[in-house]
């Protein structure tokens, strides 16, 4: 199963009959194994990694280093879980060192963004304190090196 | 014009050398745009960047001078533990290890340190194609000894037994091999040491792809079978594992009476690998093994891919097991493998090589490299599918 997984995290268009090509396993088995993983949600969805500054869509992305207050009986995981639910949020992570949750946020604007810290998050219950970091420029996203990965050098022919 | 006959002014030793098949073809390669190429015989990553970033430093640190002749202590240090720790092989790091530029360094040293005039070596047909240019160049005879797609093409102790005469020095191994991608484990190599012994010959093996390969199946240097260590001289290198083709660098292990007349060649012809490269080798050694699984893994899906699509199009082809090559059949389509590897060219922009290139025994068959990334190696085969559809064999 982690082989498949891995097959289809690095191309979500994989086909079964492809992957069963490269690893030899049955079609019928990796069909039922990627089905399994569906449901399982151990596959939550199949999106392409953009770089959405060729097409020219105005985006601010910030860091936002998070301190809270954890709360008796489930810790981080209540505030973490409310701070997911929105939608500007892209990613929230725990993390360990000098403050609590990690949230990538993404807005139209910088208005847009600061607008939700404001009035938003540093508004929660138990949310101590918020830094923002502003993303500058985006080098490798998603363990894709944009603009300028390895081109092909090798001669057409070698023995 | 010229009033010499240059013809005349080059080494009857050179001249009557054949010309390499492949020349005109990889000219008719280059005047073509648009062609994917499927001919290479290197991997398609590029060298690990740590590995890089290693050199980098090295440069930056000033180390832009010669080495021993050896080789850096630190390097040979490293191949050593690399084939203790791998085989259970070991090897003196100062006595019987030197570092070459590459196999193909290793290859010509091996040669002229141990043929006189005249001794015949045993070389596989069809196998890489320096390796008869290296035995006549040492003034040796290349005695070409047939395999066969019913053996996997591996080498049999009877067809070697065939061709030995009282003149026979050596034999030359190539295994994993290029271009047929067989492996001789164990129990293929234990006939052939039974002959080296008999009939005391020496053996170079050119173990370059001894990393990759597949299904399981266990590299055995050919220096771990009984008696074969001190009649063994053990090529390998890191361009094929690690991706650093470019850097040329390999290493040569064997007896050190042997090792110490290889390197009395290398020290008046070559004086040392470069320095860089071998500071990148070292790096490689130490710290690349997980950059070689991952290669590895990636190699052995598109390797499935590739024979899976082979047997669909309807070209024979002998599993292969190591390196990184498929060497399918085309007799089915009638053309020569020249013709076929032309036409594919011309007709639907796909580099393949011709088996010929690699002997006579090459022919009827071509080489395909899956160190090609999956895109392109999916967009090579549905044209070659095209190509082959069209023949109605």
């Amino acid at each position: 199963m982690k082989e498949i997984l891995d097959i289809l995290e690095r191309d979500g268009r994989a086909t079964a009959e492809k992957i069963s090509a490269m690893t030899g396993t049955p079609r019928e088995s990796i069909q039922e194994t990627i089905k399994h993983a569906e449901e399982e949600k151990i596959i939550l969805k199949y999106k392409a990694v953009i770089n959405w500054e060729k097409v020219g869509k105005e985006e601010v992305w910030a860091l936002i280093e998070v301190r809270v207050k954890p709360q008796e009986d489930v810790g981080f995981d209540a505030i973490a879980q409310r701070i997911s639910r929105f939608p500007s949020t892209h990613s929230v992570y725990l993390i360990s060192g000098t403050y609590d949750l990690l949230v990538v946020v993404k807005g139209k604007s910088m208005q847009d963004v600061s607008s939700f810290v404001a009035r938003k998050l540093s508004l929660l219950p138990s949310v101590l304190r918020t830094t923002s970091h502003f993303m500058l420029k985006r080098y490798k996203d998603d363990g894709e090196i944009l603009d300028g990965g390895e081109e092909e050098k090798r001669l057409p022919l070698s023995l | 014009m010229s009033l010499i006959d240059f013809r005349s002014k080059v080494s009857s030793r050179v001249a009557k050398f054949p010309p390499s098949g492949i020349r005109k073809f990889f000219d008719l390669i280059s005047e073509e745009e648009g062609v994917i190429s499927l001919g290479v015989g290197e991997p398609d990553f590029v060298t690990p960047w740590h590995i890089r970033e290693k050199a980098i430093r090295s440069l930056e640190d000033g180390f832009t001078m010669y080495t021993s002749n050896s080789g850096l202590s630190d390097l040979r240090e490293a191949v050593s533990s690399h084939l203790e720790s791998y085989y259970g092989l070991s090897y003196h790091p100062q006595k019987e290890i030197l570092i070459t530029v590459g196999v193909s360094e290793g290859l010509d040293l091996a040669a002229r340190a141990i043929l006189n005039s005249q001794d015949e070596v045993i070389i596989p047909d069809p196998s890489y194609v320096s390796y008869a240019p290296c035995v006549l160049l040492a003034g040796g005879i290349p005695s070409l000894v047939p395999v066969f797609p019913e053996d996997e093409f591996k080498l049999k102790a009877q067809e070697v037994e065939d061709h030995i005469s009282p003149a026979t020095r050596a034999i030359l191994l190539g295994y994993p091999a290029n271009p047929t991608g067989a492996v001789m484990e164990e129990k293929d190599l234990l006939p052939i040491a039974h002959v080296v012994h008999s009939y005391n010959l020496m053996v170079i093996s050119d173990e370059i792809y001894s990393q990759l390969v597949y299904d399981g199946v266990k590299h055995t240097p050919f220096a771990l079978l009984p008696g074969m260590r001190e009649r063994t001289i053990l090529l390998g290198g890191l361009s094929k594992a690690y991706a650093m083709t470019g850097w040329r660098i390999g290493y040569a292990c064997g007896p050190e009476e042997v090792i110490a007349a290889m390197t009395k060649i290398h020290q008046y012809t070559i004086m040392c690998a470069p320095i860089m490269g071998q500071k990148a080798a070292i790096e490689a050694f130490h710290e690349g093994g997980e950059d070689v699984r991952q290669m590895l893994k990636e190699y052995g899906h598109r390797r499935s891919f590739l024979l899976s699509r082979l047997r669909d199009i309807g070209l024979p082809c002998v599993k292969p097991q190591g390196a990184f090559y498929a060497f399918p059949s085309i007799k089915d389509t009638h053309l020569s493998s020249e013709e076929f590897a032309r036409r594919l060219l011309l007709e639907e922009k796909v580099a393949v090589v011709p088996g010929m290139a690699f002997g006579e025994r090459g022919e009827g068959y071509v080489r395909l490299c899956y160190a090609t990334p999956f895109s392109t190696l999916e967009e090579a085969l549905r044209r070659i599918e095209r190509f082959v559809g069209r023949l109605h064999m």
